[in-house]
């Protein structure tokens, strides 16, 4: 198919080089310029170590890095003393998870989380199993939320703490989580949940939610890599066991010389979201609409992987029945999409996320994640669906299951040779 | 992951991607690989009454290692005599294809495909 490609939709700047359309705002966002310039003065002239209590160097580091944690608590409805900062969403997750179990492992020596859970979750459980932890990995229903019902008969009074992400990396539904944390407050266990896609997106509060722990990633919220922080609730009080051992900031929890500047930038990303998330929900959501109206206007056998009520508004994953993901990707290469998550495009094997919502493995073989965000421009959306539009009808032009297909060959009849 | 010229040029313009009619003596058809994999080729060969292969056809449902792969064969089976033609190795068309270490698989399902292909032509003239 020789159809005419329009170029991709450029920034405003006329000479920059022409860049893919980036739609993989769930691996990672650009950061926010009005965050750079909050966190600039803390590279140069505001350099002081935060925790240096003897002169102005220390004081004007620590009042930045004390500004940031306010911002940060402000958005969940938590107390500034309740976080602790970390280097992102991975090492709060192993904090939170970690540290409370081997804390309280002589009385509770249960865990409790999910199978759609991101890997550092899945991992660290792992670990604690090791260790000798039990942990019960619960599946999820077709629409990827977990079954109340099946949670509340997984935790029992040995059960030290229930891990439930707020947001899927994958598929973007939003699980209960003023359920689960009444749940877990009635059980007497402590209610983690990762939020490193939640926090900043969709409005979340620590009291009404029940929420004991929660992680917290910079990158994902237009602010810098490398921070990130975990809430721990002080009333009523979670303990628990350090990771990283030394001079014993953030309470003991994290000891470090805190990164003043990404401090200040994960502060300042938090408080854009707070001013901004309800306008730019809506924006997404349009943004996501329109999006799913071109492809379905021109392509049949689409298919939308976990619910669409509960779930992101900048989030999509998308099965494109007969036509394999890497190979889709390859074919829109002036798109950065993602076929699963980034932590695991290296492996060839389909996303265990969809496997777990029971999505057939053809067809999760099939799938593209796409994430929009504060910088997506309609422009892009509708340059993005007609470069896969094309994609994929050339694609199932080529492609011998989507030709057995239309002759009415049911694919399930073959015996086919595992490989 | 950084992909060869070779394997991108057929990729974005695939050769001979099609169809023979499977009934037709003339022709033998390969399907090979599974869905539940990623990976499905379907290979045909369309072989004259000297046991030239005329001309073969594709579809793959795959990666474009896949997709390069099953292009890449149609082009060299054409011409071949059958015997010939079973001769090919993946290795070659991984070497050809310059496929990173995690797509040999793919060369070696077009392998399968070509031999598939010649065995079902075979079958229906033996």
């Amino acid at each position: 198919m020789n159809t005419a490609v329009k170029t991709a939709p450029t920034s405003d700047r006329p000479n920059a080089p022409r860049r893919p359309v980036y739609l993989d705002y769930q691996a990672t966002t650009p950061m926010d310029p009005r965050v750079l310039e909050a966190m600039m003065p803390y590279f140069t002239e505001k350099f002081g170590n935060p925790h240096s209590r003897n002169h102005e160097y220390g004081w004007e580091a620590e009042e930045g890095v004390e500004k940031a944690r306010q911002q940060i608590a402000d958005l969940i409805g938590g107390d500034e003393r309740e976080i602790v900062f970390t280097s992102g969403a991975t090492e709060s997750n192993n904090l939170a998870i970690g540290g409370v179990a081997r804390f309280y492992k002589d009385q509770r020596d249960h865990i409790v989380t999910l199978v759609t859970e991101h890997k550092c979750v899945l991992d660290t459980c792992r670990h604690l199993e090791q260790e000798g932890f039990k942990v019960t990995y619960l599946p999820v229903q077709q629409n990827g939320l977990v079954d109340l019902a099946a949670l509340e008969a997984a935790i029992t009074e040995r059960t030290a703490i229930v891990s439930v992400m707020a947001a899927n990396n994958e598929i973007g539904v939003i699980q209960p989580l003023a359920e689960i944390g009444a749940l877990c407050r009635k059980k007497g266990a402590f209610f983690h949940t990762d939020c490193a896609q939640a926090f900043g997106k969709i409005p979340l509060d620590v009291e009404a939610m029940k929420i004991d722990l929660m992680s917290i990633s910079g990158h994902k919220i237009y602010g810098p890599k490398g921070i990130g922080a975990l809430f721990v609730r002080r009333r009523p009080r979670v303990r628990l066991q350090a990771m990283i051992h030394g001079g014993g900031q953030e309470r003991g929890m994290r000891s470090g010389t805190l990164p003043t500047p990404l401090c200040v930038g994960l502060g300042k990303a938090a408080e854009l979201a707070k001013n901004e998330m309800a306008a730019e929900a809506t924006r997404m959501k349009a943004l996501r609409d329109r999006f799913m109206a071109a492809i379905n206007a021109k392509l049949p056998e689409v298919f939308l992987n976990g619910d669409l009520e509960n779930r992101l508004p900048s989030n999509l994953n998308l099965s494109f029945a007969y036509v394999e993901g890497e190979g889709l990707m390859m074919g829109i290469k002036d798109l950065s999409v993602s076929s699963g998550s980034a932590c695991t495009s290296a492996s060839l094997e389909p996303s265990y996320v969809l496997r777990a919502l029971g999505v057939e493995e053809e067809l999760a073989h099939t799938s593209l994640r796409i994430g929009f965000g504060r910088f997506t421009t309609e422009a892009e959306v509708d340059y993005a669906a007609e470069r896969i539009v094309q994609a994929v009808s050339k694609l199932r032009a080529m492609s011998p299951l989507w030709e057995m297909a239309q002759d009415g060959i049911d694919i399930k009849s073959i015996q086919w040779a595992a490989h | 992951m950084a992909y060869s010229e070779k394997l991108i040029d057929h990729f974005e313009n695939p050769r001979n991607v099609g169809a023979f009619d499977k009934g037709d003596d003339s022709v033998g058809t390969g399907l090979v690989g599974a869905p539940a994999c990623g990976d499905v080729m379907k290979l045909q060969i369309k072989v004259g009454p000297d046991g030239i292969i005329e001309d073969a056809k594709f579809k793959t449902f795959g990666c474009g290692s896949a997709i390069a792969s099953s292009s890449l064969v149609t082009e060299w089976v054409k011409g071949k005599t059958v015997e010939e033609a079973a001769t090919i190795k993946n290795t070659d068309i991984a070497k050809h294809l310059a496929l990173p270490p995690v797509k040999i698989h793919c060369s070696v399902l077009a392998e399968d495909a070509i031999k598939a292909a010649i065995e079902d032509y075979r079958k229906k003239h033996a």
